[in-house]
């Protein structure tokens, strides 16, 4: 299975390739179009600031291509929030997978959102084998809402989308990379997709 | 509901892990990558290494040291000691650490904070103090507490939030190794003044600690060391009594 994580110069993106190797899988960073179009999965991972991020995307041609994707694909934490139609973070505009607008997380909530929380109200083939309230790691400051879209929610504050699916288009906001046993049986479901 | 972390903290010198008490008298602990793999199975939530030789050579070994360890475990982990540039910054990001904590280097440049949050995140960037009560005043600490310097703990740390820190790891000096209690009322007025995430150091020894400082300081984590080095008290235990007090934690 060829699997594209896709590399923007965004983050931390090696966790997600060593938690791949830790389940007997190998994923390619990649920041090049043809070789994430001719992946069979791709996974595009993200931490730190929505329009820098946005700005890397578009440099790189990205913008056009990951909306396109026939390819399962998953976005993680900042990759989910750019799936949507925009962030209040720098007011940008994002990729418009999911219909969405991405807020801050309103005082007197501390941000970042940083810890372990849980996961509730699962509704996808994402979460097989997840028992509910099963603990994910979590660390932002912006959130997306409640939706249509919402495969999973968690709580701060107020419920938020914890996992978000159209189509092929997969994302959480957690990170399934770093949360022990439960991300890897995540991982593994959208791998086995 | 968002629970209350356990970080276990890993002193590395030389590629070990080392301990001491005030800041002195090391003694060695063990191999960190074993003990990392130790403590993310028995439900640490993060971890945190931080290199206390950080001289240019040690540097290398850290970044393989941080290498090896982010291929084992599956839980967060915030490298720190002796990051004073984007590229120290990169290089252990490269390697695979998720956050990375700064102390000295932020107290002789503050504009560091903006500069790396901005490049990286804020949830990246980890400002790390150590500050000892000095005449009734928690003044601020470098290298590693060997200096002194004119900062008041809570003034900067107010200062590194808004400059853009993501949490504030607040070592009490006085405290670091006594394993007679974290610092309550420091902490709790840090966590009433910020709107960021306060981490606990410095004083561990009991399970009752733990749940002192998360119900009366309300710190959003707690760190330590020596007591899950020696194997004093389990994080598996910890967690169980921690539940029992009502202390919302994972397990």
């Amino acid at each position: 299975m060829k699997i594209a994580i896709i590399d923007y110069g965004a983050g931390n993106i090696k966790s997600v390739q060593f938690a791949l190797e830790r389940m007997g899988y190998s994923g390619f960073l990649t920041g090049n179009a043809e070789k994430i179009w001719s992946a069979d999965k791709v996974i595009f991972p993200g931490v730190g600031e929505a329009q820098t991020a946005m700005e890397a995307l578009k440099e790189k041609g990205l913008d056009k291509v990951i909306p396109n994707l026939k390819q399962d694909v998953l976005g993680i934490c900042l990759g989910m929030q750019l799936m949507c139609r925009w962030s209040e973070e720098g007011n940008t505009d994002c990729l418009n997978i999911f219909p969405m607008d991405t807020l801050e997380f309103p005082a007197p909530l501390k941000i970042p959102h940083v810890g372990w929380n849980e996961l509730e109200k699962t509704n996808s083939k994402l979460f097989e084998g997840v028992a509910p309230g099963a603990f994910t790691y979590f660390v932002h400051s912006y959130y997306v809402p409640l939706s249509d879209f919402t495969v999973a929610q968690a709580e701060y504050g107020f419920p938020f989308s914890a996992a978000l699916v159209k189509d092929n288009f997969y994302a959480c906001q957690f990170h399934p990379e770093k949360s022990s046993k439960t991300g890897e049986q995540i991982l593994k479901n959208f791998l086995n997709l | 509901m968002l629970t209350k972390r356990i970080i276990p903290c890993l002193d590395i010198k030389d590629g070990r892990t080392v301990k001491g008490t005030n800041f002195l008298e090391l003694r060695d602990a063990g191999d960190p990558v074993e003990l990392a793999r130790l403590y993310s199975d028995q439900g640490a939530d993060e971890l945190v290494f931080l290199d206390i030789t950080a001289t240019y050579d040690h540097r290398k070994t850290l970044v393989s040291l941080v290498e090896k360890v982010a291929r084992e475990i599956s839980i967060p982990f915030t490298v720190g000691g002796g990051i004073s540039t984007i590229d120290d910054v990169q290089a252990v990001l490269k390697a695979g650490a998720d956050k990375v904590s700064i102390n000295s280097a932020a107290v002789e440049n503050p504009e560091l904070i903006g500069k790396l949050a901005g490049k990286f995140g804020k949830q990246c960037i980890v400002l790390a103090i150590d500050a000892n009560l000095v005449n009734g005043q928690w003044k601020v600490y470098t290298h590693g507490g060997r200096y002194e310097t004119e900062k008041n703990l809570f003034d900067w740390a107010k200062e590194g939030e808004q400059r853009g820190a993501g949490e504030i790891l607040f070592t009490a000096m006085t405290k670091d190794g006594t394993k007679d209690g974290f610092e309550i009322e420091a902490n709790k007025k840090l966590t009433e003044s910020l709107r960021i995430p306060v981490i606990a150091s410095g004083g561990a020894g009991k399970i009752n600690h733990f749940t002192e400082v998360f119900m009366e300081a309300h710190v959003d984590a707690a760190l330590a060391a020596s007591i899950f080095h020696y194997g004093e008290i389990s994080i598996v235990e910890l967690k169980n009594e921690l539940k029992k007090q009502n202390v919302n934690v994972r397990n």
